[in-house]
């Protein structure tokens, strides 16, 4: 029975004054400031890759409204939805993923991507929102609920994301779900000796990917000498933020962009710094900083497990991939290929970062508006 | 009962909802009939999960702060290096500065002018082929269609042109193409070209000095600020290169070699070896031309080493210089025959054996003399080691292992040891300033000579004046250029070949003194294996060839060295009575 439709203009707007108003500006505020650091870093690297000027730019522009709809349109589910959906995507994303270890393309080192209808997908950036999504499900059920199995659950299917995520390999995907897990796990209740032994298992496991991949390494390396190429763009990037200053260079005077490989993606962040400046890249902090940290606001005085672990793990999700991304940049950690999310260009990810901050509005609706679905 | 929770998402708190910290009033809600061992769960579960969201959140605050006070720390700091953008357009300084090199009267040998290299980065070209065009315009020489292959490749650095002047710089900067840079560069310069080409050497393409004075000092030149001077004297190098060319393309000798040294000093006033090359061209150094005869060449050098075993006959007092020996008969030795060219068949004094060149009587002096002394005396003139000159290339001298008496024999007439041309020149100076040892210098004032007596001053006088006969009375004949009394010596060897000594490859040379009664400098013309003339009546020996050079030379370079023809000839008499008339000058 479906009590809810979209022809009911009286639920619509209900469903739109539950929603939380001030976060949707932030994100389209976000976006828009994508849109234009997109029209300006992307060109030389379009070109340096023998593609159209603005093929980036274009695209990037092409997918914000589908990605914004998409946002809003899972914005309006209820939390049996959310979960339904969530379920959906992950066996979907996993399956997929399974399948780019067959027949992926390998790109950059790694087979990550698959080709759906004449669009390069990677299913791995799909994983995170619904599995954050899953197991805030499963903590909820394990922490509430008696004699439910819940705990383990979460455990395997987290074994076995990071098994999937490991074999292609992605290790900085791997350490985002690991710290959104881990986030989850410690909010529902983790005993604190258990999160210190995970905590140590974290760092075992950083060691790990140390040894064993030969890029985590080093990249390592590097952050802690910096010589070669990598630190070649970081000490671009670098001065790329010093020579914007205050007010930036100028739209389309910077530099930076035409030697950095990554200038439309990994370092978007100080092409925005070296061209519009301090202001600028402030205001970005503040956005993030703002949706973020309002979001754990709302959710805090929410009275459900599960919405506070889901909301609080997808809001980690999204907070944490700008974090690394910026102080990556910035050189305040070592360089991990990450995207500033609604900046950064890449379809993948733009789409996923739409579904989950669509679950999160969906989550954080506010109850006392009338028309909230119950 | 929870197990619905999953179907039926509820809010079990009544409004309005609760602040932190309120949570445990939780289990009175009217609607949760469940039991209430539960509702103390969810409470506890929810009363954790809260204090947690305020740490996580407090850490992504703080992060968040981090990255906007590192922001603002980027952006305020004043970075005392330049920008990224500033460094391109940049020229940067040529990274050293090789220090001229000049002859001894300051005219300039060798300079280094600065330039630009022109190099580009592919990953910064924006449009390769456009670049390219664009490229070419300014600068032709440059194959459009490879600029554009190599501005489209995939590495990150590309050398484009290694010598850019500072217009063609200009333009190149002024075409405003993206991914070209430039480096500062330096270009040794030569401008007298072939000149002084052996002494000089040439550099690499980064100034670093592969042969010549260029690589002898090259620590010195790297980074001088003064000019470095040479004992050279380029105005006479030029005579005397020009002299020897000419000399050499009319006898079709294959190289000739002209040293002119200071008797005093050792100072080497001219070197030339031919053929050469020209240094502003490096390449051009290979091979042949860039082999220094002069100095890195040993030859056996024919009827000049007469002049030592003269000396070494008179200096020890084996012989006087009216002592007679006989030179009526070839001597035939371990199955070799010594005989003479221009045979007089008579017993000669020692003044006719040099007068007339003979081998025969050489050879006798020198079983006079004996083997240790004759090689005591070569090793004091300094024919036995190898020139203690300033140039990487020098020539080690070929003498024999055993020293028999067969081979004192040849060496008295210059066969069976083999010196480089400066050597001989400086042991024939040594013979004529006085009797001392004469350490052959390129650079202007360099170290005192170290003084050492090797011949007996009476030795050395009659030296000369035995020199002067040649040249009035001898051999050397061609060489009289009236006014400037020159003495010397002629020298023919025949070149050793795969198969023994072959008649028709000499080495023909001439070495003389000037002015004979009071020598200034020492004089050395040698010709590899020139060829018999019609006019010269199919001689190619050192009077036919070398002699005229030496005359020709001497006359034109005098007045240069301060020199002046004296009125008339001084006549020396016959064998060393000692009456010598001199005119009165």
């Amino acid at each position: 029975m479906n009590t809810y439709s979209r022809t009911n203009l009286s639920l619509l707007g209900g469903w739109w004054l539950s929603l939380d108003r001030w976060n949707i500006a932030a994100l389209i505020a976000l976006a828009a400031v994508g849109a234009v650091l997109g029209m300006a870093a992307s060109p030389p690297v379009a070109e340096h890759l023998g593609k159209d000027t603005f093929y980036f730019a274009q695209r990037h522009i092409i997918f914000l409204p589908i990605a914004l709809a998409g946002l809003l349109a899972v914005s309006a589910l209820k939390p049996q939805g959310v979960r339904i959906l969530a379920l959906a995507v992950f066996a979907g994303a996993l399956g997929f993923m399974a399948l780019t270890l067959v027949t992926g393309a390998e790109i950059k080192g790694a087979t990550r991507w698959v080709s759906i209808a004449g669009f390069s997908l990677q299913p791995s950036e799909f994983v995170k929102p619904s599995f954050a999504v899953l197991s805030a499900w499963l903590f909820a059920r394990w922490r509430l609920g008696d004699n439910f199995t819940g705990y383990a659950l979460a455990i395997g299917l987290y074994v076995l994301v990071v098994l999937l995520l490991l074999a292609q390999p992605d290790v900085g995907m791997t350490i985002l779900v690991s710290i959104i897990w881990g986030t989850q796990f410690f909010l529902a209740g983790l005993p604190m000796l258990l999160v210190i032994a995970i905590g140590v298992l974290f760092l075992a496991g950083g060691v790990f990917a140390y040894f064993q991949f030969a890029h985590v390494q080093a990249r390592i390396d590097m952050f802690l000498d910096p010589s070669g190429e990598e630190a070649y763009q970081v000490a671009r990037s670098l001065e790329a933020f010093r020579g914007g200053g205050i007010f930036g260079v100028g739209p389309g005077e910077g530099h930076v962009k035409e030697v950095l490989p990554d200038a439309h993606a990994d370092f978007i962040f100080a092409v925005a710094g070296e061209e519009f400046g301090l202001l600028m890249t402030l205001m970005v902090v503040a956005l993030f900083a703002f949706i973020v940290l309002r979001g754990f606001i709302r959710v805090f005085r929410d009275q459900d497990l599960f919405t506070q672990l889901a909301v609080a793990g997808l809001l980690v999700q999204f907070g944490l991939q700008a974090i690394i991304n910026m102080a990556s940049t910035l050189n305040l950690m070592p360089t991990k290929g990450m995207t500033l999310p609604f900046i950064s260009y890449g379809g993948s990810s733009m789409f996923a970062l739409a579904l989950g901050m669509g679950m999160v509005l969906a989550l954080t609706r506010d109850s006392r508006v009338p028309g909230r679905p119950r | 009962m929870r197990i619905d929770h999953f179907n039926h998402p509820h809010n079990p708190a009544p409004e309005p909802a609760p602040r932190a910290g309120s949570d445990d009033r939780a289990p009175m809600s009217p609607e949760l009939a469940g039991p209430v061992q539960l509702q103390g769960v969810q409470a506890q579960a929810l009363n954790t999960s809260r204090n947690r969201l305020i740490v996580t959140g407090a850490l992504l605050a703080l992060a968040f702060t981090v990255i906007a006070g590192r922001l603002v720390e980027l952006a305020l700091s004043q970075d005392a290096r330049p920008k990224f953008a500033a460094r391109i357009s940049e020229t940067p300084k040529p990274p050293k500065v090789r220090a001229n090199i000049a002859d001894r009267n300051g005219i300039l040998l060798a300079t280094s002018l600065p330039t630009a290299a022109l190099y580009a980065n592919p990953n910064h070209v924006l449009d390769a082929r456009l670049a390219a065009k664009r490229l070419h315009k300014v600068l032709p020489e440059l194959d459009e269609a490879a600029l554009a292959k190599k501005l489209s490749g995939k590495s990150t650095f590309v050398w484009l042109h290694r010598n850019l002047t500072p217009d063609r710089q200009f333009k190149v900067n002024a075409l405003g193409v993206p991914g070209l840079y430039f480096q500062g560069m330096e270009r040794r310069v030569y401008p007298h070209g072939a000149l002084a080409a052996h002494v000089l050497g040439v550099t690499d393409i980064d100034g670093n000095g592969l042969s010549g004075v260029e690589k002898q000092f090259d620590g010195q030149l790297t980074g001088g600020d003064s000019a470095f001077g040479l004992s050279l004297d380029i105005r006479v190098q030029a005579m005397f290169r020009d002299a020897l060319l000419r000399q050499q393309n009319r006898f079709s000798a294959i190289g000739a070699v002209g040293v002119l040294m200071d008797v005093s000093n050792g100072e080497v006033v001219a070197l030339v070896s031919l053929p050469d090359f020209d240094p502003n061209n490096p390449v051009s150094a290979a091979g042949d031309a860039g082999f220094n005869r002069a100095t890195k060449g040993v030859y056996e050098m024919g009827s000049t080493f007469k002049l030592f075993t003269a000396a070494m006959a008179l200096d020890s007092g084996v012989s006087k210089i009216t002592s007679r020996f006989d030179a009526t008969k070839p001597i035939r030795i371990h199955g070799f025959t010594i005989s003479d060219y221009h045979a007089e068949k008579r017993w000669l004094t020692v003044t006719e054996i040099l007068v007339h060149s003979s081998n025969i009587g050489a050879a006798k002096m020198a079983m006079k003399v004996g083997t240790a002394r004759q090689k005591n005396y070569l090793r004091s003139f300094g024919l036995t080691r190898a020139a203690g000159i300033e140039l990487p290339e020098v020539g080690t001298p070929l003498t024999p292992d055993r020293w028999r008496d067969i081979n004192t024999m040849t060496i008295a007439y210059g066969h069976g040891i083999a010196v480089s041309p400066l050597q001989l020149t400086a042991a024939v100076a040594a013979l004529v300033n006085g009797g001392y040892r004469v350490r052959p210098t390129i650079i202007k004032g360099a170290a005192p000579q170290s003084g050492d007596r090797v011949l007996k001053a009476g030795t050395s006088e009659k030296m000369r004046r035995l020199m002067r006969m040649v040249v009035t009375q001898g051999t050397g004949r061609k060489a009289d250029a009236e006014g400037f009394l020159l003495g010397g010596k002629t020298g023919t060897a025949d070149k050793p070949g795969r198969r023994g000594y072959s008649g028709r490859r000499v080495i023909s040379s001439f070495v003389a003194v000037f002015p004979f009664d009071a020598p200034r400098y020492a004089i050395l013309a040698l010709f590899d294996e020139p060829k018999g003339l019609k006019e010269t009546f199919g001689y190619a020996t050192g009077g036919w060839v070398a002699a005229p050079v030496v005359k020709a030379v001497v006359q034109r370079l005098s007045p240069l060295l301060g020199l002046r023809p004296r009125a008339k000839a001084v006549a020396v008499s016959g064998a060393g009575r000692g009456k010598k008339r001199r005119a009165a000058n």
